[in-house]
């Protein structure tokens, strides 16, 4: 553990050359940069050579066709599968050996494209169980309801109603989280991902299934988080109104591998791009 | 005999099986809260009670601990070895089919069966009350009840109170509660899933050896066997409640200790177990996933 942390800290600087970061992070230190990432299920190779650097206060757009490796990537980044080739470096440690919960630790939580909260529970222990790692005290302390026990216990409630006022939520938190709309548990997951305390947060297809209007709230919420916590966010998303509308930094994944990154702009006129997602020569339409 | 002499065997009747159905109900969470987690069938849980009366009987008859110290040991003995259980037996298995994990259930469940046979003989074992002998009697001394019986009932409630509190709000009891519902998830989360799953096992193996000096307490003959029978009511007692449920392992428990009770007292004694496990059958029949159990929506 100790060799790999001093191994990876000579890496820390300077960005490497194919880094989209954006000009007011470019001299911190990366939050995450991925070298040559990649991953066979089999003989299937589901992403390939994945590179990738992320700064610091960045909003990342992951975006590609159904099936190009998008959640596969974010599954590598959390640990859910172990890559086959690559280095992972979160916050200039390497995450090599790393299981889901020591990356966790390490600074990244995410969100699921199908939703996954924990059903059966309040809004507010939902967002409870994010904050498990933050709120500390010993097991017996629970059992006897000693005074460790309730202190920190008040401090779980605290900080869990002040995460769900971002969203305006806490008039839900004693919901239980399966009976939320639609709308109320994707923001859920992000409360509650947010709660882990991480310097990176993967979104997952935040905004499937809502309308514009919902849409934009969430565009609007997403630059609030960055802007309160600041902390890095990452995103892979369809919808391309919410991707060019915030995001700084935009790679874009086709049959695994990486066919295009740049700003906004650069994307949307990347003919490389047009053609992955239309399957022709046509210009822009 | 006269209607107020029925109504007091009656009562007492109940008590007893309300006594009887607190073992259970203790056993039985232990099966319902590991199956509610780790998603196994620990068929080794009975035989674990079995070793916790072993290690009470030895602490109090052959080393004359008092009793209070006899069950601590007990539980701590039974905590250890329910966590080693799960590291070496099951917890390599975590990935495998669960018919391999409910075979090697099984398999712990004779090794610890015949290892008690190697080191303790097959011999009963006459096991010491730990609560003092004697009786309250009440009505003028119509209704006895032994303080065993009470104090069996009372462990009980204060188990169950506890855990309630402790699954409901504590930050290990929620962890326990989101493992139980998205593993994956959970484990994004930050939450250990292997150390949880571990302390699930300590708190079952811990409460199976409150279970076992209660049960030797009430029928002192103490065999290497003698976990199994209860183990297995225990675990009908889960089912019948609605496995993977704190309060059905409750209720389970305690209809199943009355039932069993009661149809001993009036039906026959040696048609009880036949009537307990109709009685689960039927059940089963008409509430599939037992008295509280959720009906599992596959969703389409």
């Amino acid at each position: 553990m100790s060799r790999l942390e001093r191994k990876s800290e000579t890496k820390m600087v300077p960005v490497p050359s194919h880094s989209i970061v954006p000009e007011r992070d470019v001299n911190k230190a990366p939050i995450l940069e991925c070298s040559h990432l990649g991953i066979d299920f089999g003989g299937l190779t589901a992403v390939n050579d994945f590179n990738l650097t992320v700064g610091r206060t960045e909003i990342a757009g992951l975006i590609g066709p159904n099936g190009a490796g998008k959640t596969t990537v974010f599954n590598l980044l959390t640990k859910v599968y172990q890559p086959t080739r690559g280095t992972i470096l979160v916050d200039g440690k390497d995450t090599h050996g790393m299981n889901t919960v020591q990356v966790n630790r390490a600074g990244i939580a995410r969100t699921f494209q199908n939703i996954r909260l924990f059903d059966k529970l309040s809004v507010e222990d939902n967002v409870k169980i994010g904050l498990h790692n933050q709120i500390k005290y010993p097991m017996w302390s629970g059992i006897f309801r000693l005074p460790g026990y309730w202190k920190k216990e008040k401090l779980a409630h605290e900080s869990a109603m002040e995460l769900l006022h971002i969203f305006g939520m806490e008039d839900l938190a004693n919901h239980r989280a399966g009976s939320l709309p639609y709308g109320a548990q994707r923001r859920l997951e992000i409360v509650r991902a947010l709660a882990s305390n991480p310097s990176l947060l993967l979104l997952d297809e935040p905004a499937a299934g809502m309308n514009p209007s919902e849409t934009a709230d969430l565009m609007e919420n997403i630059l609030k988080i960055r802007d309160t916590f600041h902390i890095a966010i990452m995103l892979i998303e369809h919808d391309m109104s919410l991707v060019m509308g915030i995001c700084e930094g935009i790679c874009v994944l086709n049959f695994g591998e990486i066919i295009a990154k740049g700003t906004p702009s650069e994307i949307q006129n990347n003919p490389k791009v047009i053609e992955a997602y239309l399957g022709s020569q046509k210009k822009e339409g | 005999m006269d209607f107020s002499s029925l109504l007091l065997g009656l009562l007492d009747n109940l008590i007893r099986g309300l006594s009887l159905g607190s073992v259970y109900a203790i056993i039985a969470l232990g099966y319902t809260m590991v199956y509610g987690i780790a998603k196994m069938l620990n068929f080794a849980h009975g035989d674990v009670i079995m070793v916790g009366a072993y290690v009470c009987f030895f602490a109090i008859s052959t080393y004359g601990l008092p009793p209070v110290i006899g069950i601590l040991l007990s539980m701590v003995v039974c905590t250890a070895l329910g966590i080693v259980i799960e590291r070496l037996a099951y917890k390599p298995l975590r990935q495998a089919p669960s018919l391999a994990v409910l075979i090697t259930a099984i398999g712990v469940s004779y090794f610890l069966q015949n290892a008690a046979q190697l080191l303790w003989t097959s011999s009963p074992k006459v096991f010491p009350s730990v609560v003092p002998k004697g009786n309250l009697t009440l009505f003028d001394g119509q209704l006895s009840i032994s303080y065993l019986t009470i104090v069996t009932i009372v462990v009980c409630v204060i188990i169950m109170l506890v855990l309630t509190f402790f699954t409901n709000s504590t930050k290990m009891g929620k962890a326990m509660r989101a493992c139980s519902e998205d593993k994956g998830a959970a484990q994004l989360m930050g939450i250990d899933v292997n150390a949880t799953i571990s302390i699930t096992f300590a708190i079952g193996s811990a409460l199976a050896a409150v279970a076992g000096v209660l049960l030797c307490s009430a029928y002192p003959s103490l065999t290497p066997t003698t976990g199994s029978m209860p183990g297995i009511k225990a675990f009908t007692a889960a089912v019948f409640g609605g496995i993977g449920s704190i309060p059905g392992a409750l209720l389970g428990g305690l209809l199943l200790g009355i039932i069993e009770i009661f149809a001993g007292s009036y039906i026959s004694t040696q048609l009880s177990n036949a009537i307990v496990f109709g009685v689960l059958i039927i059940v089963l029949l008409v509430k599939p996933a037992g008295l509280l159990g959720k009906k599992i929506r596959e969703k389409v």
